[in-house]
């Protein structure tokens, strides 16, 4: 289909400003009589709040308050896992515990050192397999895990129990989840081969680049929050009701934000921001609180480490028969993570296999709290599996595109425990494209082949995630003089989402670029609530809303030139930003005189009548302020049918250096399954981008913590060893397979997360290439463990181990 | 590859730091832009410093970084904070033509020196430095919160260097983290920043 906008480059808005330092950040605001708030944090990694003393702090010049669990939860802290404001029960080191404001940062740190604070140290623990052993501590003061719906509760396994999972048998205990279909006793019964091994992958810290800090104020009974967030309007009014301010009286400003990952898509997972809005509450003046990047790792959210076991059987086709998968995840100290579940539901919809179990049982640990983080369970696992893809390729005599292709997504298939169908699927193409693009058949032959210490490794991965979700609201509105104003709740979070859904209503209303302006940054321009943007949904979602938005006013355009010109409104098309009859092109009027007679008979044209009636309340709020003002185009989205995927695949040659332990990465593309291709820049960079962070994942990045005092020890960039230029290829190939979805109007669906699984698996595969099809069972795969295996000996200290040094 | 500095080496910084009273964590440095009062016959507070052109006066106390001189002193936000402590590169700006991390300088250890920030960049009548032209040309940012950092490391590479292979770029952008990992996106925009001239 021939489009005007949809597919093109454009400049979105915001990049000049970013190239110039011109577009502001939270921390870059001020606000005249501002004091600055600074965090005083849990110094241990599990205890009760005893007794705060504060009063020296207090009568110090220019300090101006505190804040204190106690006002923030009056009525006590909610007993439930998740990140609270602040809190009275630490249960990592680097909680929040107070914020004291003063007149300058220096002042407030001064004071901090005045306040005399007496915790009572509690049992901590930092791996969740020593938490589940009999007589091993807990993470939280009720229990170890926490269960939905019926509060905290103890999980303990025998230590023979223990012992056997981590000497790769199958888990005996009950798990506290599980799911499966199809026959998984026939399926491994059918199989030639069946392997069985158990792994780990490691959590590890987001680090977006911005630190999440905060400003707020009140005025005239509204509050005001300069913060950071994924999604501007999805997390509004979770954020109002964290603050307890009404929707209506509530500012949210979010012009941009440094990097978000899944960790500032919910307000549950950001409710620092809460600490300057309540504190301003409480002082009556503007608060600034800057987070450092210590504090960042620690409230910032990290990855759920996983634990498990898992067992594949393929037939002599190369066909997966049976997978059964246990877990035991990481929910850190404040609970929270799915991943496990999606990794499962991963598996299973880009593998295919016949017949799949699932367990899983979640436990706490004292260390940073868990959740969604690009590609949540998905992208570890593909890192996993795609290894025993190729041990299974080398058992049964198959070239190892071949059996991927075999067990390939395609339409018509489905996924998951409850066997959703796809909206579409074309991962067989995706592996064609990859495998041209990086020459597989060309490359193959240089498979383990040695010179000196180096090795060859070629690596084939695929990254899968849901990437589309429905039930959000639209709103366009056209001025009378002639310009479409797109007024998204989409966050600009570095994908360019928020402009590349908004130019869907473009392109319904065939409009010129120059003659649009999309309206978002902050809440009170009146804007439609997007979907939470984590889980690579935005580009599905929001162009359905955009677009439905669009067509509502393409359809109040034609009803209002009938009426002012003849015939019906289907007498009439739209060129050149006029409505013209379809009959004789010279009967029309312009985008611009429809808007003004919009304006004059007001009603549902102008969002006065007729709105529809399941808008989300933020929509409705939007609506109801923006009525009267504008020819108005409202929508709220009905749900779609089947799941949207997005998948992935990566092609890697690199050179391992058995001496060292260290690899060059030769080759590297990666190729995108997202239906439609909405904004080809915005989408090379996803899947450069996932590239890095899929190397990350497989080699470097972790999470470490003092095994003696529970203390985190990669609070930086460096110690958690995000990627760097260096440790990545200076060329990303990249492609896309551009074949339209039928539930999105525009054919589109997400990429942000698969586009990391997919290398991350690869690599992963390469590594285990180059060292003669040798599976670590573990990501990261690091120098050391490659070396320790190179050398014949144990490749891990402690099997298993999270939160703790590999190798 | 460019030169590095000699006169801001980390050595300096620290000893700066320390001569001055502060101790030399993060959190202190962060936290001691906003002034200590001054003791009786300590340094001059009041000083001059050259920023993108301008001679600027300004109340430093001595323990007080370039970055948060240029952000809470100046206004200048277009240079980002996003570790303070030397190790993403966020910060970066321009010292004497060499790109230099702003969190780890003293602001006193530059008052002689020529600092450029990213808002010093564009020419008089509004166009965008070529760097900043072929970033929006590769849409090399993402969040965008290290891309004026990457901006300044690339604007003192092709200075130093103004036909780099990509096997230079990379190296000379290696002292600048992009969480996004953008690197491919940034480094097509050096290429065509050398190319632009
Ligand atoms: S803020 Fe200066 S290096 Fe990170
Ligand atoms: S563009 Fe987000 S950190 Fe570089």
């Amino acid at each position: 289909m021939a489009y005007m906008h949809i597919g093109k480059d454009f400049v979105p808005p915001d990049a000049p400003g970013k190239v110039t330092g011109r577009i502001k950040y939270s921390e870059d605001y001020t606000r005249e009589g501002m004091v600055y708030a600074r965090l005083l944090t849990s110094p241990v990694p599990h205890g009760r709040v005893v007794n705060i003393d504060a009063s020296a702090a207090l009568a110090m010049d220019g300090v101006v308050g505190i804040l204190t669990a106690d006002d923030v939860y009056p009525d006590g802290e909610p007993q439930s896992t998740g990140l609270k404001i602040l809190t009275n029960e630490p249960t990592l080191v680097g909680e929040p515990i107070l914020a004291v404001a003063a007149v300058d940062e220096k002042t407030a740190e001064s004071a901090m050192a005045l306040i005399s604070l007496t915790i009572e140290r509690l049992p901590f623990v930092l791996d969740p397999l020593d938490s589940l052993r009999e007589g091993g501590a807990d993470a939280y003061t009720g229990g170890n895990t926490f269960v939905f719906r019926q509060g905290f509760a103890q999980e303990k396994w025998t230590s023979d129990q223990i012992t056997s999972f981590q000497n790769g048998r199958e888990p005996s205990a009950e798990p506290q989840q599980s799911w499966e279909y199809g026959d998984l006793e026939a399926g491994f019964a059918s199989s030639d081969f069946v392997y069985e091994t158990s792994f780990s992958t490691a959590g590890y810290p987001h680090m977006s680049m911005e630190p999440r800090s905060a400003m707020a104020y009140w005025e005239n009974g509204k509050c005001y929050l300069h913060g950071t967030s994924q999604s501007l309007t999805a997390l509004a009014e979770p954020m109002a009701n964290i603050i307890g301010v009404p929707l209506e009286d509530f500012v949210f400003i979010n012009e941009a934000t440094g990097g978000g990952f899944g960790q500032r898509s919910r307000a549950g997972s950001i409710p620092s921001m809460a600490i300057p809005a309540r504190f301003s509450q409480k002082i009556n003046r503007p608060v600034m609180m800057r987070v450092t990047r210590e504090e960042e790792f620690t409230i910032g959210g990290a990855r759920q480490g996983l634990q498990g076991w898992i067992k594949v059987g393929f037939r002599s086709d190369g066909s997966m028969a049976a997978m059964d998968m246990y877990c035991v995840s990481d929910s850190g100290g404040k609970g929270g993570g799915g991943d496990a579940n999606s990794a499962a539901a991963g598996v299973s919809a880009l593998y295919q296999s016949e017949a799949m179990r699932f367990r899983n049982t979640s436990i706490g640990t004292n260390t940073g709290h868990r959740g969604a983080q690009r590609g949540p369970g998905e992208n570890q696992i593909m890192a996993i599996v795609a290894p025993i893809m190729d041990k299974a390729a080398e058992a049964l005599g198959l070239d190892r595109l071949a059996i991927r292709k075999m067990n390939a997504a395609q339409n018509g298939d489905v996924s998951g425990s409850r066997s959703t169908p796809f909206t579409s699927a074309y991962m067989p193409e995706a592996l064609e494209m990859a495998a041209e693009q990086f020459d597989w058949e060309g490359r193959k032959s240089r498979s383990r082949q040695a010179n000196g210490s180096k090795v060859t490794g070629l690596g084939i991965g695929q990254g899968y995630h849901n990437a589309g979700r429905s039930g959000m609201d639209g709103i366009v509105r056209m001025l009378p003089n002639g310009r479409l104003q797109m007024h998204t709740g989409v966050g600009n979070l570095g994908t360019y989402s928020y402009a590349s859904t908004s130019r869907a209503a473009a392109e319904v209303l065939k409009m010129s670029w120059d003659d649009c302006d999309i309206i978002t940054g902050r809440t009170d321009r009146h804007l439609a609530i997007s979907s939470p943007q984590d889980g690579s949904n935005s580009i599905f979602t929001n162009t359905r809303t955009a677009y439905g938005a669009a067509q509502d006013m393409l359809a109040k355009m034609k009803e209002i030139a009938a009426m002012d010109l003849g015939g019906a409104a289907a007498d009439y098309d739209i060129d050149g930003s006029r409505v013209y009859q379809i009959t004789d092109n010279t009967v029309g009027m312009t985008y611009a005189t429809v808007a003004q007679r919009a304006l004059e008979l007001g009603g549902k044209f102008t969002g006065e009548a007729e709105v529809p009636e399941d808008l989300n309340s933020l929509t409705a709020l939007s609506v109801s302020r923006l009525a009267g003002s504008a020819l108005m185009g409202i929508y709220h989205d009905p749900r779609h049918a089947g799941n949207p995927p997005g998948f992935a695949v990566a092609m890697i040659e690199i050179e391992l250096d058995t001496e060292t332990g260290k690899f060059d990465i030769i080759e590297l593309v990666n190729i995108a399954e997202c239906g439609t291709v909405v904004h080809p820049q915005g989408l090379k960079n996803q899947l450069v981008g996932g590239a890095v962070w899929g190397i990350g994942l497989s080699v470097l990045e972790r999470h470490l913590y003092d095994p003696q005092n529970g203390i985190p020890a990669s609070t930086g960039f460096w110690q958690s060893k995000i990627p760097t230029y260096l440790d990545t290829p200076a060329n990303i190939g990249t492609g896309w397979v551009d074949l339209p979805d039928p539930e999105n109007p525009v054919g589109a669906r997400g990429i942000g997360e698969p586009s990391m699984g997919s290398v991350s698996a690869a690599l992963n595969a390469a590594i285990s290439d180059a060292l003669d099809g040798h599976l670590f069972d573990a990501a990261p795969v690091t120098t050391d463990m490659i070396i320790n295996h190179v050398a014949g000996i144990s490749e891990e200290a402690i099997p298993l181990a999270q939160n703790n040094f590999r190798g | 590859m460019y030169p590095v500095n000699p006169k801001l080496t980390r050595r300096r910084f620290i000893k700066g730091v320390i001569a001055s009273g502060a101790a030399a964590t993060s959190t202190s440095i962060w936290y001691a832009a906003n002034g200590a009062e001054r003791p009786p016959g300590a340094v001059e507070r009041l000083i001059r410093i050259n920023v993108n052109g301008q001679v600027r006066s300004v109340d430093v106390p001595p323990q007080e970084t370039l970055a948060s001189t240029l952000r809470y002193k100046l206004g200048l936000t277009g240079t980002k904070l996003g570790c303070n402590r030397g190790e993403c590169g966020a910060c970066t700006v321009l010292v004497d033509d060499i790109p230099s991390y702003g969190c780890s300088i003293l602001t006193h250890s530059v008052k002689a020196m020529r600092i450029e920030t990213v808002e010093g960049l564009e020419s008089a009548n509004g166009d965008l430095h070529p760097v900043q032209q072929a970033f929006v040309e590769e849409l090399s940012p993402q969040c965008g919160y290290c891309t004026p950092g990457q901006v300044m490391a690339a604007v003192g590479l092709l200075r130093a260097n103004p036909n780099p292979t990509r096997e230079e770029a990379r190296q000379g952008m290696a002292g600048n983290i992009c969480r996004c990992g953008s690197y491919d996106s940034y480094l097509n925009g050096v290429m065509r920043a050398a190319e632009i001239g």
